[in-house]
Parts: structure tokens; C-alpha cells; sequence
């Protein structure tokens, strides 16, 4: 540290010292980010979802597509970690109960209770099923899985196929939250080519711009996608269909961007530093990239972070519908799917398990977001 | 105590509560308000001015009064109130907020609630604190509007906050304050905001007022050419605790803490200050401007041609080589216009103006294309007025200061650090600053970040619109200094923008006075400051407040 003294007379600012004012700005939204404790746990919580979502092979104990007609309906089993023996010994094991079928003799449906005899016991780093890791290296290790495999091991029970619940969940949490991030990408390079332009260039390419979000937005969204939807080819592959189905999306998701950006470009070109750069004989090109985007990259971010629940809801609504992603591509709308019918939804309430993982990924979303938007301005307050 | 005595202050200490403990805003500040008479404070930004007035009215959310007495003293009943003890939302205090202490602000518009007119919010102060019907009220605010000399305050008290002017918004914030008769008037900085002539009018009319109504005034100012102009009694602040306390004359001509002297040295008047003049015999005229006018459209209105605002109306002046050349005018003169016209930022619908390059050439500054290729910008470079918004808060001082060098090609690597660092240091700051981000330096080094990054390229001229006028007394003298050391070291000429023309006796050679567009009177420095021959250049003179009590021209009456 040079001593502020040589300088002259008096306007150094005796608290300047050691290495105040050498944070950057990303240093600063960190910090303020870090303060604000229910975005930091949503960020975890986010963090735990894109773990599931990258590595939902080696996460899910049964594969997402294998039936077994045997265990239709099979309800949730708890997992034991202490495992009693008879004789009063214990040790720390996982462990879960087996399944008994019983028959109601009046109606003649099967159900299934669980059997405290039957001790299915778990290990971690199991090999069973063959799946690709990130869809390119081939492995059959697992997290957890029963120690012999052919034993039922159904931790969010299982659907009307004898589907394991939590590897499709693991899976469905792969597909929408790509939809989501990759629905959102596409609408931010839209929204920011075509608002980033509106706002520094003005004039009549605004004006037009501003029309075409206005209307855009002025058409109602589900009959909109629906009608996009439906035009898809029947004979298209589910890949084909899921990226449609992403494109729908950022195509209408574009316009909320463009106008933040259009925004923020409006507010800048009035800054004086924005003017120094041109007076520096800064391009175009430069005055946007180095002076304006770091200016307003947290609040895209922030923006874009507060879409992304948005596309994942779209998503899951047309899949709901029917309209969406179609099976065998797993998604959180495919899955609730199958929740839509009241009677299934009595004997399996478990099936609405994609609906929580929503509601938490969702929220932790807006959490985030809003944690965001508050720690972007550190000059606020 | 004497019997006049309205407010004692005592030990007063107000703190800021954070996590790693108080952050001090002004400790064990003793002073005395009488009736009949004005207390400036004075002190720079951050003094503790501000917090004090606050305290006073027990205000000071979110900090705390820490220890202290504050006493109001009714002197008719002979009763005292001990005010910082009081509930900060209790109904004692609120019965003295607004009735026997008032408060004006520093910015009318902002005080004023835009959606209720004038006559409106000062009834609504009257019916609170008096004991009277609707239509009393109505008539004490229509007579409170007169007491302000607002003209024909039976029409003015149904209008609008924005149908007002910004002398006329300080005029009813004074009205609404009075319009309880306190005791004490608290004006924090109630003139700052406004033009040098509308602030010698309002000036004279707080000063009207407290001799007519015998109240006590607490006058808050970083100038001391108005504390000159109004106290009676001056309270220097630094750092937020009184240095300094006494009488106007003595403070002024006996100053006795070195602070107080340096405040008065800074104050720039236009008397005191040594008269300049241009040390060389050059007459290349670098830049020169022939009958320039520029209209600006009115908005929405696409049927109604030739309507709008005349902001350049015929301006010609001539920039000489080595020369500082003020531009003065009040607000909305044109000024700044007349800068952004020559930067290129605007066109101007008629007239010329010429820019002679260093190679000899001759540029067209009413084209656009003139300034495309960059060589105009890299000869002439501007210093903006808002030493916070015109440093990229997302840049180091380094880049900053290195971006015209870098982008023009001149420099890079390490060269271009050594040559960051040289600049810095050449305009007072450590070449550590280099790593810095603009957020960690005060106002007046921020400024001296944007006179490097000016005169990176070694410029020609510099344009600086309003570049001292955010600052402070102290803090301007020096920028202005480092200006006109640069100017002989550099071989600068510079078009300096201004609205303050104490400042201009001091820095310009010559000054060019601007009035609605035009250029009413164009003179030396001291020809415009001493024999000002157009009325507008003498009204504009007269109301320039003089940092000597002993010649107070402002407010007597």
C-alpha cells in the first residue's frame, strides 16, 4: 500500500487503506448474496436438483422404464438405517421391508402391506442396470441399490406399470429443468440481440420491435401453445418433439427479456460513462460489450433466473395436457400425467410426487432469483 | 442562558447502529439557537450538518440518539421540554415537529407531494396543529402565500407542485412551515438547488421573515458566501463535531481553528478571489461557433409545427488557443446544449462551427461524420459534472483511465500501466488508485480520475460541464488548481461549463454569460465580474452572495 499522504491536500479519503474498493462488482453481489440466507439455501437446494438432473443414472436405483407388473402400485418403503437383530444387537445398516400381497376377499383387489420379516438390506456403489453416464460414458454403478437386484427396492413407490417412481422422478428432473435452462437460453439470445438493439439504436427499429412484443404478448399463451403443439408432425421422434417443444417456448419467452434488456440499454445510454466511452473512441461493438453488458449482466441473470420457473411450468403444463413431451421421454408434466385420474390418485397418492419436486424447484427458483436482484445493485440501500 | 434562548443543545451525540458496532454521526455537539436570530452550519459533506437538524426534531431513523440533552424552551411561558428523551413516534414530539420547529429541504419537488395541491398540504400542516375549521385554515395558507410573496396566492394556492417554479416550491415549503408559527425554522440547505438569482430571493425572504416574526433560524450550507450573507451566528462542523463556534464577523475575519480558515480560504468569491489574466498572446482560435441555434421538438404533438424549446438561439463564440473560457447561465440556458452540440451529440438546425485540428485541418462540428473517424474526440475530451456517474463502476480505475489510450491503439501491457500510473499521480493520486474500483474514492477524487482519463491523449481542449459544481468548497479550489496547472503544463485550452459564477472569476480569462439560448454578454473575466454592461450580467453579478459579512449586499433590506 502506497501512503495516500504524498498526494496533495486533503480530499484522499483517510479510510482508503489496505485493499478497500479492490472488490469488484462480482465480489460485492456475492458478498450481499451470501447475506441473504433464503437464497443461499434455495441455491442448494438448485444445486441438488442439477445433481440429480446430471447424474439421474447413477442416482436411480431401477431403471425408469422397466415394468413390473408384479409390483403395480407397490406404496413407498421407508429406509431403516439401525438394524435390530433378535437377539438385542444392533448395527448401522440400511434396509428396507419387503412387500406382502394381500387379496380382499370381497372385491378381490390386491394390496400391498409391508412386510417387517422380509429385511431387503442396501448397499451404496452397487452395479446393476446399464445405463450411459451424461448420455456418452456406459456404466452400471449406482448410488444405492438393493443388495440382490432382483429384490423391490421402491423408495417413492411405484406407478401403474410397476414403474420405480424415484428414478423416473430423477429423470423427469433432467428433462424439465433442461427444458427450462435450455428454453431460456434460447430466449435470452433472442431478447438480448433484439432488445439490446431496440434499446441502443432506437428510432423506428424500437418502435417496431415494441409493437411486435406488445402483441405477442397480447396472445393468450396456452391455446397458443397448444395450437403449436399440436401442428408438431405425429411422426416425430420424442428428441425431435423435445426440442420443438423448447423452441415453442423461447419463442414466445423471448419478448420479457427483450424488454429488461431494452430497458437497462435505455438507462445506460444516458449515463455519463456510457458517453466517456464514446468520447474514449470506443466502436459500437466495444461501447456495448465493455461498457453497457457488465453493466446489466445481473440483472439477465437475475431475469432470466426468474424465467427459467416459468418455461419448466409451461413445459409441465403441455405435457399435462397431453400436448407436450410424450412418453417414453420422462418429464415432470409426463409423470403427472398419471396423476390426473382421481381414483389412481386414492390408491397412489405417491404419484404426486413430480408435483412437490415442482412446487420446490419452482420456488427455490423465485428464491434465487429475488436473492439475486437484491445483491445486483450493491449501490442500493 | 440569556432570556431569548429558544433551544440549548448539549453533548448532543447521534450514532448509526451496525453489526461490527456504532458508527459515529456527530458527537458532543453543544450550540444555542436565539429567537431573531440565524445559526448557520457549516461544514462539507458528511460534516454532520444534516443529522444534527434531524436530531433536533428527534428524526434520525435509523440511527440513535446516544446521549445528550436537547432543550426547547417556551420563552413566553417560561416552560422547558427535553426533546431527545422523547418517543421518536411519540405524541410529544409530534406536537412540536411542524409547530414550533419546522423544517424546510434541500429539494422542493421532493418535499412536496405532487398529488395534492400547494393550498392543500399547507392547510393539512395548519388543521393538525391548530384548533381551527376548514375555511381558516384556507385563509392562514392563502395568507402564508402571501407572507412568501407568492403573487396572487388566491390562484396559487389550487395549483400543482409542477406548475410551480423551483424558487416558487421553496416559497411554499417556507409557506407550509410557517404556517404554524414556530419558533425555530430549520432550513437544511433550502437554496442549493436553485439558480443564484432565485437563491439571493429566497435568502432575503427567510431573512424577512425571521426578523418580522422574531424566530430563531437554523441554517444549514456548505457555502460561505450565503453563511456571510444570512448568519448571525456561524457552528462549524467537521468530521461531526463542532470545531468552531461564534459570531459571523468573527469567524470571518478572526477564525481561529485551522479548519475554519481553510473553508474560508476555498470560498471562492468574486471579490476576493485574485483576478486572472490570460498570460499568453496567442490568438489561434482553436474553436469557434457562428449564429448556432438548435430547437428542440416538442413531443407528441405532430400537428402543431414550430412549437417547442429554442435551447441555442444564434450562440457564437471563439475558444482561443491556451485559454479558459467560461460559459455562465442559470439553468436551462443552454449551456450544456451548447457542450453536447459541439461533442456531436447533437446537430444544430443552423449556424457554423469550426474546429481547427492540430494537423492544420478544419473540421465541421454541425456534422455527425465529422466526428466519426474519432480524431475530434481524441483532440477534445470532456470532464463530466457527476464524478459518480461517469466512472464505469464495473471498471478499475486502470481500465478506466487506460481505455482511451487502449482503444485508440496507442498504448498497451505494461507501457500502458506505467503511463495509468503516471497520469494518476499527476493529477494527485497514488498510483495504487490504479487497482481500485471507482465505488472506494470520495467525489473529488473520482474527479481527478476523470481529469486523467481527459487528458489520457494528450488533448488540445477540455470541455468541463459543471465539473466542480457536485463538489465542495474546499475540494473545487483544488480541482480548480490542478486545472489551471494542467493548463500551463499541457498547453490546454478549456471551455469551462458553469452555473456558479463566484467560481469564474477565479478560473476563466474570459466569460461568455448565456441566457435563455443566447449569449447575452461576452467579456473578460474581470470586465464580466467587476463592469457586467448587460442588465441580465448585472442581476445575475448582484446576487452572487460575497463570502464577507462585512459586505452583505443580499439581505439587507
Amino acid at each position: 500500500m502506497v501512503s495516500t499522504t504524498e498526494a496533495p491536500a486533503g480530499d484522499i479519503d483517510p479510510r482508503i487503506t489496505g485493499t478497500a474498493g479492490t472488490e469488484s462488482q462480482w465480489q460485492l453481489i456475492r458478498r450481499r448474496f451470501s447475506k441473504h440466507r433464503l437464497a443461499v439455501v434455495s441455491l442448494w437446494v438448485l444445486g441438488m436438483f442439477a445433481f440429480v438432473a446430471l447424474f439421474a443414472g447413477f442416482i436411480s436405483p431401477n431403471d425408469p422404464g422397466d415394468v413390473k407388473a408384479r409390483y403395480t402400485f407397490a406404496p413407498p418403503q421407508g429406509i431403516n438405517f439401525i438394524d435390530r437383530n433378535d437377539d438385542g444387537g444392533w448395527a448401522i445398516r440400511p434396509y428396507v421391508y419387503g412387500y406382502d400381497v394381500e387379496v380382499n376377499p370381497a372385491s378381490l383387489s390386491r394390496s400391498f402391506v409391508i412386510a417387517e420379516n422380509k429385511k431387503i438390506y442396501l448397499n451404496f456403489f452397487v452395479r446393476s442396470w446399464d445405463y450411459k453416464l451424461f448420455g456418452l460414458i456406459p456404466t452400471d454403478l449406482h448410488l444405492i441399490g438393493p443388495e440382490r437386484s432382483r429384490d423391490p427396492f421402491y423408495i417413492l413407490g411405484a406407478d401403474r406399470l410397476g414403474r420405480d417412481m424415484f428414478s423416473r422422478l430423477a429423470y423427469g428432473t433432467q428433462i424439465s429443468l433442461s427444458v427450462g435452462l435450455v428454453g431460456v437460453l434460447m430466449s435470452l439470445i433472442l431478447g438480448v440481440i433484439i432488445g439490446g438493439a431496440a434499446g441502443y439504436f432506437g428510432g423506428w427499429f424500437d418502435a417496431v420491435t415494441q409493437r411486435v412484443i406488445e402483441f405477442l404478448r397480447s396472445l393468450p399463451t396456452i391455446p397458443l401453445w397448444m395450437g403449436l403443439a399440436a401442428a408438431m408432425p405425429s411422426g416425430w421422434s420424442p428428441l425431435q418433439v423435445y426440442f420443438a417443444i423448447t423452441l415453442i417456448l423461447s419463442l414466445l419467452g423471448w419478448t420479457e427479456l427483450a424488454r429488461v434488456v431494452r430497458g437497462r440499454f435505455l438507462a445506460l445510454n444516458g449515463e455519463d460513462y456510457v458517453a466517456a466511452a464514446r468520447y474514449d473512441g470506443c466502436s459500437h461493438g466495444r461501447v456495448i460489450l465493455r461498457h453497457m453488458v457488465p453493466a446489466f449482466t445481473s440483472h439477465i441473470i437475475t431475469a432470466a433466473s426468474l424465467a427459467v420457473p416459468g418455461m419448466i411450468l409451461a413445459e409441465t403444463a403441455l405435457s399435462f395436457l397431453g400436448l407436450g413431451l410424450q412418453a417414453p421421454v420422462i418429464s415432470w408434466g409426463v409423470l403427472l400425467q398419471e396423476a390426473q385420474n382421481i381414483r389412481t390418485l386414492a390408491t397412489a397418492p405417491w404419484l404426486l410426487a413430480p408435483g412437490a419436486a415442482i412446487v420446490i424447484a419452482v420456488l427455490a427458483m423465485n428464491f434465487v432469483g429475488d436473492g439475486l436482484r437484491d445483491a445486483a445493485d450493491p449501490y442500493a440501500s | 442562558m440569556t432570556d431569548d434562548t429558544v433551544l440549548q443543545v448539549r453533548g448532543l451525540s447521534v450514532a448509526f447502529p451496525g453489526r461490527r458496532g456504532d458508527t459515529t454521526a456527530i458527537s458532543d455537539v453543544d450550540f444555542d439557537l436565539r429567537l431573531g436570530q440565524t445559526t448557520c452550519f457549516v461544514g462539507e459533506s458528511g460534516s454532520g450538518k444534516s443529522v444534527t437538524a434531524r436530531a433536533v426534531l428527534n428524526i434520525v431513523e435509523p440511527a440513535v440518539i446516544k446521549s445528550g440533552a436537547i432543550h426547547l424552551v417556551d420563552v413566553k411561558a417560561g416552560q422547558r421540554v427535553e426533546l431527545s428523551g422523547l418517543d421518536p413516534d411519540g405524541a410529544e414530539i409530534r406536537a412540536v415537529r411542524g409547530a414550533r420547529i419546522a423544517m424546510i429541504f434541500q429539494e422542493p419537488m421532493s418535499s412536496l407531494s405532487p398529488v395534492h395541491t400547494i393550498g392543500q398540504q399547507i392547510t393539512e400542516a395548519i388543521l393538525l396543529h391548530q384548533n381551527v375549521d376548514a375555511t381558516e385554515a384556507r385563509a392562514r395558507a392563502i395568507e402564508a402565500l402571501r407572507a412568501v410573496q407568492i403573487a396572487d396566492p388566491e390562484q396559487a394556492i389550487d395549483k400543482y407542485p409542477f406548475e410551480y417554479s423551483g424558487g416558487m416550491r421553496q416559497r411554499a415549503m417556507i409557506a407550509m412551515a410557517l404556517g404554524c408559527e414556530p419558533d425555530i425554522l430549520i432550513a437544511d440547505e433550502p437554496t442549493t438547488a436553485l439558480d443564484v438569482t432565485t437563491q439571493a430571493e429566497i435568502l432575503r425572504l427567510i431573512r424577512d421573515l425571521q426578523a418580522s416574526r422574531n424566530m430563531a433560524v437554523m441554517f444549514i450550507t456548505h457555502d460561505m458566501g450565503v453563511v456571510a450573507e444570512i448568519a448571525d451566528q456561524v457552528v462549524v462542523m467537521l468530521h461531526g463535531r463542532v470545531v468552531e463556534t461564534g459570531p459571523v464577523d468573527q469567524i470571518f475575519h478572526a477564525p481561529t481553528h485551522h479548519y475554519t480558515q481553510k473553508l474560508l480560504k476555498a470560498a471562492l468569491g468574486l471579490d476576493a478571489a485574485p483576478a486572472r489574466q490570460r498570460d499568453t498572446t496567442d490568438d489561434t482560435v482553436l474553436l469557434e461557433t457562428r449564429n448556432l441555434s438548435l430547437r428542440f421538438p416538442s413531443k407528441g404533438r405532430i400537428f402543431r409545427k414550430g412549437t417547442g424549446v429554442q435551447a441555442l438561439d444564434g450562440v457564437s463564440i471563439d475558444l482561443r488557443r491556451g485559454e479558459i473560457l467560461g460559459i455562465v447561465g442559470e439553468s436551462g440556458s443552454g449551456k450544456t446544449t451548447l457542450a453536447r452540440v459541439l461533442m456531436g451529440r447533437f446537430q444544430p438546425q443552423s449556424g457554423e462551427a469550426a474546429y481547427h485540428t492540430r494537423d492544420g485541418g478544419t473540421r465541421d462540428m454541425t456534422k455527425k461524420a465529422s466526428f466519426r473517424d474519432g480524431l475530434v474526440y481524441r483532440e477534445m475530451r470532456m470532464i463530466f459534472q457527476d464524478p459518480y456517474g461517469s466512472l464505469n463502476p464495473r471498471m478499475t480505475v486502470e481500465q478506466i483511465v487506460g481505455e482511451p489510450l487502449l482503444v485508440n491503439g496507442l498504448l498497451k501491457g505494461g507501457a500502458l500501466r506505467t503511463r495509468v500510473g503516471a497520469l494518476l499521480e499527476r493529477v494527485g493520486l497514488p498510483a495504487s488508485a490504479m487497482e481500485r474500483y471507482p465505488h472506494a474514492f470520495s467525489g473529488g477524487q473520482r474527479q481527478r480520475i476523470g481529469i486523467a482519463r481527459a487528458i489520457a491523449l494528450d488533448p488540445r481542449i477540455i470541455i468541463a460541464d459543471e465539473a466542480t459544481s457536485a463538489l465542495d468548497g474546499s475540494i473545487r479550489a483544488q480541482i480548480l488548481d490542478l486545472l489551471l496547472d494542467l493548463r500551463a503544463e499541457l498547453d490546454l485550452s478549456i471551455l469551462f461549463i458553469a452555473h456558479d459564477i463566484g467560481v469564474v472569476r477565479y478560473f476563466c480569462d474570459r466569460v461568455a454569460v448565456m441566457h435563455r439560448g443566447q449569449v447575452v454578454e461576452t467579456g473578460t473575466a474581470l470586465q464580466i465580474c467587476d463592469h457586467p454592461r448587460q442588465a441580465y450580467t448585472q442581476a445575475l453579478i448582484a446576487a452572487v452572495p460575497i463570502p464577507n459579512p462585512r459586505k452583505r449586499h443580499l439581505t439587507l433590506t
